[in-house]
């Protein structure tokens, strides 16, 4: 393998890291004096922020301004040489030699069982370079996936600083701050641009994001982290920007219907109980499996569920009865038969219903659609209030904006 | 089109009976065979001018008796020049043991008496258990974790087989099955010459030591065989070991199958997920509905079909599997029959043993754990031109040892240590021959680096793999490949690597066979 031999641990980990446990991010320092609320938590070995000011408030600017969101604990791998593509296509589940250059694409993988262990963003920096971005770290198995292959895999995720900019001022927000031309970006395009002020640094600008709405995502070298955020943060001052933690993300990435691993859907290396692990068929990502190109993990595997008609679960969007969010609740066939369980619930402030993202046991949420009930336990100043509510399954995303794909962007 | 039924790659002794089950069945096979002739590991070879011998497996012990029906092998010219060899157990002091019969079922020198009755006791037990896995050789092992009958019935036989024993024998089996071979004969018998030789059979073409975990069970795997109708008999065919493969050859030939020698297989054809044929070095395709490798598994995997074709977690199953060959092949071209102190003509037919004490087997194994060949090392020998002059010249003699342990990775290369390492052997044999050195005419030692080098053995593993218990029937070579399919559709193992394993047995391209017909109509 002609793997780049990876930086030295030293580089990034001080030598009494061990006394601090988590890491800051680069952004740390910017996000740490906005401050106010102290909801300081773990993501992926990094200290980030649940919610900087208001949860509400920030909600709002996602959704009527701008938000930036530090997305610097996003595992990132480099993935690059002569065979990344068959490589990455053998990996993953979607065909890679769609994936033109200056393109991301959502994707899946799976292990040799046609379970899923992770999704994430594929961005294809040249013919022989990519970067793969998740939740959960999977460098064993991409290194266990490389024999056979022309290609070196290293995890960059300390080098790259990674800011969300998201909201519908957003391209204003970058415009102001001098990208040129970042309105031309469409949906899943990148491009790399030069950072204002700052000489030579570049820029990697994606127009994804995980929140349904007109966004980006932007990435710099770690050590420009905090030169990048100036320059927006002062260009964003007439476009309502603010900095947001994730407990408000959260609320906009359910409306967008998003799924997130270890939340609603347990990735097969961490499942314990053998059937808690999920096919794509199972989580929604049905869309996602090509069986046009060659092999790929977990490919005979999928085929033979397909064949057989053997996916036990299904993964659906319900809109559940009153305004009381149903997070972790039990899905009920006629109020009796326990069908399935809630992983993510909100009432959508934007679309007013009340919303949830559920595992279900098929054929119920297939072909069984009615009759489907949520319990909920609502507390209310230390009192239970159990509420059965009637939920019907309805398509994902909850919430569709036209801006989201809008090219150029509206000025906002 | 394709142009056969089936493409067979190697023409090992699996590989041909594979390809003649199906030739038998109307099939029509094509075996490709990298060497310049058929046989495998399992082939005469001429080492000196005029002096040829059984170039790596050197003696029968195991040789299937449906394969040898079924393809007839008596009526294609198969004929042992000796069956049921005695072992000589070779002594420093020149009073050796030794044993008659299969297994040693009569001991001949000063055993004790009540020893001998112990003994008697031990092998019963022994046979008996073996006796227990004997019907498994033949068979698909079951796949685990289905619900299918075929399966439950499978796995359940295998219950009853052993319930069989009776509850007495039962518990023995189950108490025994894990252990090591030093410890069962520690508790049950008393002469260290007996033990030392026990210990090496149970030892022998593994990467264990006789204080490793499961060598019993490497023996039962030993025992379980059976030659020319009785259990654990050992054999030599007339002509050496390429006898045995010419009738095999002239049973597949005779159905109309065909070989092709010198045709190195370099890649797998794979299209729309099934394998549909091979390509040669030189880039010649071609094209059949099945194929069938009889090399090793991590060789069919990995260099022939390709990590492409394959689930990460699968190929890297495929990676770990223990490939590490122990054992060197050593060959002596002799003016004269050699004189071993103590021992008559007569008992030179036999198989001659060096592994005096269970502790001398293990010193001799501990260096190659540490990448080291022995320098005292264990061997058996064999001359094969006591029963079957046809070997050598007139008046001379070939010798032929299995000798251990000799790593395949070993520390600085065997190019390096190998004139050391033949000094050593050739050494070994004199302390018990001493005149021997004076009547060499010709010498060769095989390393397992030249074993995998001329045979295509990774680690010049003659099992294609350790056949230690976590390595047999149904994770043999491993989950997702031992009932001789493999995950792509068209693609099937026949050889050493698969249940039940190497040896001269025929038994994995037998099972091979019948689950390619039975799957493949």
């Amino acid at each position: 393998m002609a793997a780049e031999k990876p930086a030295p641990v030293k580089e990034f980990w001080p030598k009494d890291h061990f006394r601090k446990p988590l890491m800051e991010t680069p952004f740390h320092d910017r996000i740490a004096a906005l401050m106010r609320t102290g909801t300081w938590y773990g993501w992926g070995g990094y200290t980030v922020a649940s919610v900087i000011e208001d949860k509400e408030v920030e909600y709002f600017a996602i959704r009527n301004a701008a938000t930036l969101f530090d997305i610097s604990p996003m595992v990132k791998y480099r993935i690059s040489g002569p065979d990344a593509e068959a490589y990455l296509n053998r990996l993953t589940l979607r065909d890679v030699a769609g994936l033109a250059v200056g393109r991301v694409h959502y994707t899946a993988w799976c292990d040799d069982d046609g379970k899923v262990l992770d999704d994430g963003t594929l961005f294809r920096l040249s013919d022989w370079e990519f970067r793969l971005c998740c939740q959960e770290r999977h460098l064993p198995w991409l290194l266990d996936s490389t024999p056979g292959f022309e290609v070196a895999v290293e995890e960059v995720t300390h080098r790259i600083a990674g800011l969300a900019l998201q909201g519908p001022t957003s391209c204003s927000v970058l415009r102001r701050a001098g990208f040129a031309d970042v309105e031309t970006l469409v949906p899943f395009e990148m491009r790399n641009f030069s950072l204002p002020g700052a000489n030579g640094v570049e820029v990697l600008i994606s127009r994804t994001g995980f929140t349904g709405d007109l966004g980006y995502e932007l990435f710099v070298p770690s050590d420009q982290a905090t030169a990048l955020w100036d320059v927006l943060w002062k260009a964003g001052r007439l476009h309502g920007l603010r900095a947001t933690g994730s407990a408000a993300v959260d609320i906009a990435r359910i409306e967008a219907g998003f799924i997130m691993a270890r939340s609603d859907f347990i990735p097969s290396e961490h499942a314990v109980r053998e059937n808690r692990r999920r096919s794509p068929f199972e989580i929604g990502l049905d869309w996602m499996v090509n069986f046009g190109k060659g092999h790929f993990n977990g490919r005979r595997a999928l085929e033979e569920e397909k064949r057989r008609k053997s996916s036990r679960y299904v993964l659906v969007g319900l809109e559940i009865d009153g305004n009381e969010p149903a997070p972790n609740a039990i899905v009920y066939h006629g109020k009796t038969r326990r069908i399935g369980v809630i992983s993510a619930a909100a009432w959508s402030p934007t679309a007013k219903r009340n919303i949830a993202i559920a595992s279900l046991e098929r054929p119920y949420g297939v072909r069984k659609t009615d009759d489907l009930w949520v319990e909920i336990y609502a507390m209310h100043e230390l009192q239970y209030t159990k509420l059965m509510m009637r939920a019907r399954v309805v398509e994902r995303p909850f919430l569709k904006l036209d801006r989201r794909r809008a090219t150029p962007p509206a000025a906002f | 089109m394709p142009s056969f039924d089936a493409i067979v790659i190697g023409a090992g002794h699996n590989g041909l009976v594979c390809a003649a089950m199906l030739a038998r069945k109307r099939r029509k096979v094509l075996v490709l065979e990298a060497g310049d002739e058929p046989g495998g590991a399992a082939r005469t070879v001429e080492f000196a001018p005029g002096h040829s011998v059984s170039h790596v497996a050197h003696i029968l012990s195991h040789l299937h008796p449906s394969v040898a029906d079924t393809l007839m092998l008596e009526r294609h010219g198969l004929r042992f020049a000796a069956t049921e060899i005695p072992t000589v157990v070779l002594n420093g002091d020149g009073k050796h043991l030794i044993l008659h019969g299969a297994f040693g079922e009569r001991i001949e020198g000063d055993i004790g008496g009540a020893d001998a009755a112990a003994w008697d006791a031990l092998r019963t037990k022994l046979l008996a258990h073996s006796a227990v896995l004997q019907p498994w050789l033949a068979r698909t092992p079951p796949r685990l974790g289905t619900r299918k009958t075929r399966d439950l019935l499978a796995l359940g036989s295998l219950g009853l087989a052993i319930r069989r024993l009776g509850t007495e024998d039962m518990r023995e089996f189950l108490r025994m099955i894990l252990m090591n071979i030093a410890d069962v004969l520690d508790d049950e018998i008393a002469d260290p010459r007996l033990k030392g030789a026990v210990a090496f059979d149970a030892v022998l073409g593994t990467g264990l030591g006789p204080r490793s975990p499961n060598s019993l069970m490497s023996l039962y795997y030993r025992l379980a065989g059976e030659t020319a109708g009785r259990q654990a008999a050992l054999a030599l065919p007339h002509g050496g070991m390429g006898a045995v493969v010419d009738a095999m050859v002239s049973a597949l030939t005779g159905w109309g199958g065909e070989i092709r020698t010198g045709a190195v297989v370099e890649r797998i054809l794979v299209e729309d997920g099934r394998a549909a044929g091979v390509a040669l070095a030189g880039g010649e395709e071609i094209r059949a509905r099945v194929v069938v490798s009889g090399a090793n598994p991590r060789t069919t995997f990995l260099e022939l079909l390709g990590h492409r074709h394959l689930d990460t977690g699968f190929a890297r199953r495929v990676s770990q599997i223990r490939m590490r060959g122990n054992a060197a092949k050593f060959h002596l071209a002799l003016t004269g029959l050699p004189e071993f102190t103590g021992l008559d003509e007569g008992h030179l037919g036999g198989r001659l043993v060096i592994a005096p004490t269970i502790d001398h087997v293990e010193w001799a194994f501990n260096p190659s754990k540490y990448g080291r060949f022995s320098d005292s090392p264990v061997m058996e020998i064999t001359i094969p031109t006591v029963s079957d002059p046809s070997l050598a010249p007139s008046g001379n003699h070939v010798l032929s040892a299995v000798v251990q342990y000799a790593p395949s990775d070993l520390g600085g290369g065997w190019s390096f240590s190998r004139t050391d390492f033949q000094a050593i052997v050739l050494e070994t044999i004199a302390a018990y021959a001493p005149g021997i050195a004076g009547q060499v005419i010709a010498t060769e030692l095989l390393t397992p680096a030249d074993l995998e080098r001329r045979y295509r053995m990774p680690g010049g593993h003659w099992h294609h793999g350790d056949l230690g218990i976590d390595r047999m029937f149904m994770l043999r070579p491993l989950p997702g490949a031992a009932q001789y399919a493999t995950p792509v559709p068209g693609l099937y193992l026949c050889g050493a690597g698969s249940h039940p394993g190497g040896g001269v047995m025929g038994a994995a391209g037998y099972n091979a066979a019948g689950r390619i017909l039975k799957l493949e109509r």
